[in-house]
């Protein structure tokens, strides 16, 4: 079609113009709070104070990371970060490509009860309050199975697999059980392998929503340093620049703030929890679309 | 689906079969398919702690609870709790607050995918409609954290929205944003517009590929410009895809969530950002008025769940009407 381009009509060109400038905004309003982040992050703490950096550092320094690696409660928080994401990660992805496994087979029995009791949770919750109050009566407040735990089971999850299952030929299963496998030996070397790229997208969705997560920590783990992710470290700061509220008073946390200023701390946090992210996303991308609209398809 | 043959089971029952043997078959059933049990009942249960057994909470919002007590100590108080809830002026604020965020949040995060969509979809360079999808979903996979650290930033005193407004000549003094109550509404939706509008176009990006090609050729054939084909072509042919999304979204409108309004919201301006869930929060939970959260948490879930029917009737009778 671009070699008709003699083709158009002033109409069509001044329409491709203004749409590829209007575009082209877009993505600089997208990408430069990014960027204007990362070139403070790596910009001499005393020097950003004079204000100024917009796309690159004025004195490049890597102190700042430096500093925030130094911290312990931080590096900790990125371990649990770390640790939680993978953990939630792995049991999602085995309770959701379990449950759509047996309610993609038309023969099991409780198939509706399982699926009608499953959807149900889609539609109403208990809230905060009798939530929280459940994860006292269960002593998990303090714990990090709370992080992992309380959210295994996800319907919209359970039903994005199990439309991927439903689109499989059946004939798969049917010659496995020929050859004498049963219904776990067929889920784990028919169905799984087959399911990569549904299971990408929703580990994709999964490992985002354990690493992004910030509430759970504040409501139930704020006041268990070993527990606290890094999600939940830089809201603090936040709080604390934007407000100067008392929320965190915490002596290390000031030492911290003489050193290198919260502004710089707070954009070598944001980097460092957004990187992964940014490494991760791009290549997933066919997948997530695909699974995205298959989602919305089966709403 | 339920067409597709079930795996030979052992022994078809004959029509004359007793009820004996009916419950024979029951038990050899679950015992032929005892691996898709062991699939799937842990998480039944495991669905039935965490999901279901907070309803039973419920039963809080007519107490007078009381941690340390058992169930059958605690106090009976009817519906005092929803009255004093009923009677309280901040909670009408509360939910000003929330149904006025969801209402924008829900308006604008129809108009700006669509349009977002419609516009990618008219160019032709691919390179370039790749990389300019691929950037417009990052802001979707940053934590509300980030995205409210990066907010407050670029509209402080000297951030970069300030720089421009002053360059422009648009204000003389920079804007204090974040303190002016007036401007939070706004500022949570705009943060929602550029946080999720890529991410919500995929859906529109997909269903404008499922137009048939010819419907173009044949219009541009009788001289429609782009913009006629967008309004005749395009839009109708995404139509039913925004009638469902709108509709579905109906039912989501007290759940809007309160992570932004949490992280962007401050003291000056908590009489516009305070939300249902937060109001719970803060009264129910950091207060231990456990009682009166439940009331709030259960008013919100009930309204939810009767929005919910209603935007599924409404769905079903425009169902109805778009077969026809």
């Amino acid at each position: 079609m671009s070699t008709k381009a003699f083709n158009l009509t002033r109409g069509e060109r001044t329409f491709n113009v203004i749409n590829y400038v209007v575009l082209t905004v877009i993505v600089a309003a997208t990408l430069y709070p990014f960027l204007n982040v990362l070139a403070i992050s790596l910009n001499d703490s005393a020097d950003t104070v004079r204000g100024g950096i917009y796309l690159w550092p004025r004195q490049f320094t890597l102190k700042n990371y430096e500093t925030i690696f130094g911290y312990t409660t931080l590096v900790q928080g990125f371990k649990i970060s770390v640790l939680r994401t993978v953990i939630g990660t792995l049991l999602g992805l085995l309770s959701a490509s379990m449950l759509a496994y047996t309610l993609s087979r038309p023969d099991f029995r409780s198939r509706k009860f399982v699926s009608t009791f499953l959807a149900l949770t889609m539609y109403f919750s208990g809230g905060m309050v009798p939530v929280y109050i459940l994860m006292r009566d269960l002593h998990m407040i303090g714990t990090f199975g709370i992080y992992v735990l309380p959210g295994i089971v996800s319907a919209f999850n359970v039903f994005v697999i199990r439309s991927f299952i439903d689109g499989l030929p059946y004939a798969l299963q049917e010659s496995a059980k020929l050859d004498g496998a049963n219904d776990f030996q067929i889920y784990y070397k028919v169905i799984l392998p087959l399911c990569k790229p549904v299971l990408a997208t929703i580990a994709l969705f999964l490992a985002v929503g354990q690493w992004n997560s910030w509430f759970d920590t504040y409501l139930y783990n704020g006041n268990k340093p070993s527990l606290t992710t890094l999600q939940y470290e830089l809201m603090k700061i936040l709080d604390s620049t934007q407000q100067g509220s008392a929320m965190s008073n915490s002596n290390d946390l000031a030492k911290l703030m003489q050193q290198v200023s919260p502004e710089s701390i707070k954009m070598a946090i944001t980097i460092v929890v957004t990187v992964p992210i940014l490494v991760v996303y791009p290549f997933l991308q066919r997948y997530f679309v695909g699974g995205m609209t298959l989602g919305a398809v089966k709403a | 689906m339920d067409s597709q043959p079930a795996f030979p089971s052992t022994g078809r029952v004959s029509a004359t079969g007793a009820s004996a043997r009916k419950k024979n078959r029951f038990w050899s059933d679950i015992l032929r398919q005892k691996y898709l049990y062991l699939m799937s009942l842990p998480f039944v249960i495991w669905l039935f702690i965490f999901n279901y057994v907070p309803i039973w909470g419920w039963t809080m919002a007519f107490q007078n609870y009381k941690p340390a007590k058992s169930f059958s100590e605690q106090k009976w108080v009817g519906f005092d709790q929803f009255k004093t809830l009923f009677h309280d002026d901040q909670f009408y604020r509360v939910l000003r607050n929330t149904l006025a965020m969801s209402g924008l949040s829900l308006v604008a995060g129809f108009i700006f995918p669509i349009l977002f969509a419609v516009l990618l979809n008219e160019v032709k360079s691919m390179p370039f409609k790749r990389i300019t999808q691929t950037i417009s979903y990052l802001p979707h996979f940053v934590s509300w954290v980030v995205v409210a650290g990066i907010v407050t930033s670029m509209l402080s005193l000297d951030g970069v929205v300030n720089h421009l407004l002053t360059w422009l000549h648009i204000s003389d003094e920079p804007i204090q944003f974040m303190a002016k109550p007036h401007w939070f509404w706004g500022i949570v939706t705009g943060s929602d517009i550029w946080k999720e509008t890529g991410w919500n176009a995929i859906i529109y990006l997909a269903a404008i590929t499922g137009i048939d090609k010819e419907l173009y050729e044949a219009a541009r054939v009788d001289g429609a410009g782009r913009f006629r084909q967008i309004w005749n072509i395009t839009l109708p042919g995404i139509r039913s895809t925004i009638m469902v999304l709108f509709i579905m979204s109906i039912g989501h409108l007290l759940s809007i969530g309160y992570e932004k309004q949490m992280l962007l919201g401050n003291n000056l301006v908590s009489d516009y950002s305070q939300v249902l869930d937060l109001y719970a929060l803060n009264y129910g939970i950091k207060i231990a008025h456990f009682s009166y959260g439940t009331a709030i948490s259960m008013f919100n879930s009930v309204v939810s769940v009767i929005l919910l029917f209603a935007a599924n009737g409404l769905f079903k009778k425009f169902a109805k009407e778009s077969i026809m």
